[in-house]
């Protein structure tokens, strides 16, 4: 369940930016959230929207929420993948959704096995858009 | 915008006090002070966290014997006591593997530790630091902005010098120090002149105890060791009116 406080985070922030702008209400937020996070989608969007009930400026907000692919590349060889889940066993793939860069614990570059790789994309929770009336 | 720097704030706000114990170079005992400081702590009634930031060789939860425990959920990560400390670490989620991560994975993994992270009402919360005067003080600095350091040294001119350069970093940032304590000490040393030449304050010395090695993983044993003894003088002296 910590996807509730991902969710807290993502509200706290919308008020904030209200705050500081003066918004009176905010009809749209998008939400990019990053594929290695593996957020329970449905638990996030609940909290969300029980989180938003206790504020007037967010009672009619729409919220969009777009998942970015995870993608990687290694500093030694160059080569980039996407990330499988299905290579992980429950206990690796539980930790990574805990802490994202444990990835670099339990995943290697497919190509020349060294564990020194970016996290080019796929990675944290984004308030990418604020719309407002 | 990242979220998840935006309640890091709140996720802090009943926290009274949150020490960060660092040094600069590895090896100085910085894990010893931040695991003995949080065991002594507890045992005089504070309520005491301890979070090990030293992600790629994290060592507090084999000096203070914590093992078999994992945080709990409930809206964000509950952790765990051990020893009436609540003790966070990446042990939980890398276990006995190595985590071998740059400097933007290290600063990543920080923030959703502390995003999530939900620590409640603490008087202290002991942060040990990793080696280095790189990213991992820059980060807390960035992170937890009331984060005091306590700087730790031993007699050696080769860990002094380092320890000078991040009291000479953390004094221009305007950082607060509470203080540096000299471990491993010998004999005489020039070290609390040189820290006092620095106007900062030099809170103790603890001498080499060589009872704490076998002591390590037993928290009974190491609250015996001169090591300990030590260490709560440091903190009558210094947290008197806390």
């Amino acid at each position: 369940m910590h996807e509730w406080a991902l969710a807290e985070a993502v509200i706290s922030t919308a008020l904030e930016v209200s705050k500081e702008k003066n918004i009176k209400e905010i009809t749209e937020l998008r939400i990019k959230m990053g594929e290695l996070q593996q957020i329970d989608l449905e638990i996030f969007e609940f909290a969300l929207s029980e989180l938003t009930k206790n504020h007037d400026i967010l009672k009619k907000t729409k919220i969009k929420i777009k998942t970015e692919k995870a993608i990687f590349r290694c500093n030694v060889c160059g080569h980039e993948w996407s990330f499988a889940k299905d290579r992980l066993t429950s206990e690796e793939s539980e930790s990574i959704h805990f802490v994202p860069e444990i990835v670099h614990t339990y995943m290697r570059c497919p190509k020349c096995s060294s564990p020194d790789f970016e996290i080019i994309k796929g990675r944290g929770v984004w308030l990418d858009s604020i719309e407002v009336r | 915008m990242d979220p998840r720097l935006n309640i890091i704030d709140e996720r802090l706000k009943n926290i009274k006090k949150v020490i960060a114990v660092s040094g600069g170079k590895g090896g100085i005992g910085k894990s010893s002070v931040a695991s003995v400081l949080s065991l002594n702590l507890s045992k005089m009634g504070y309520r005491v966290g301890l979070l090990d930031m030293d992600f790629c060789g994290p060592s507090t939860h084999i000096i203070l014997g914590i093992k078999d425990i994992y945080p709990e959920e409930d809206k964000g990560v509950i952790p765990p006591e051990s020893h009436g400390i609540k003790f966070m670490s990446i042990i939980y989620y890398a276990g006995d593997n190595p985590s071998p991560l740059r400097g933007v994975d290290i600063s990543n993994a920080l923030i959703e530790l502390l995003a999530v992270t939900l620590w409640g009402e603490l008087d202290f919360l002991i942060i040990d630091m990793p080696p280095g005067i790189g990213d991992a003080i820059l980060d807390v600095i960035r992170l937890i902005k009331k984060t005091e350091f306590l700087v730790i040294t031993t007699p050696s001119k080769v860990a002094l010098e380092t320890v000078k350069k991040v009291l000479k970093m953390l004094k221009e940032l305007g950082i607060q120090t509470i203080g540096v304590v000299e471990n491993m000490k010998t004999g005489e040393s020039y070290t609390k002149k040189e820290i006092e030449k620095l106007e900062i304050p030099y809170l103790g010395e603890i001498y080499f105890d060589k009872d704490f090695e076998n002591s390590i993983g037993d928290t009974e044993r190491l609250l015996k060791t001169e090591f300990a003894r030590s260490i709560k003088n440091i903190i009558l002296k210094t947290f008197n009116n806390f």
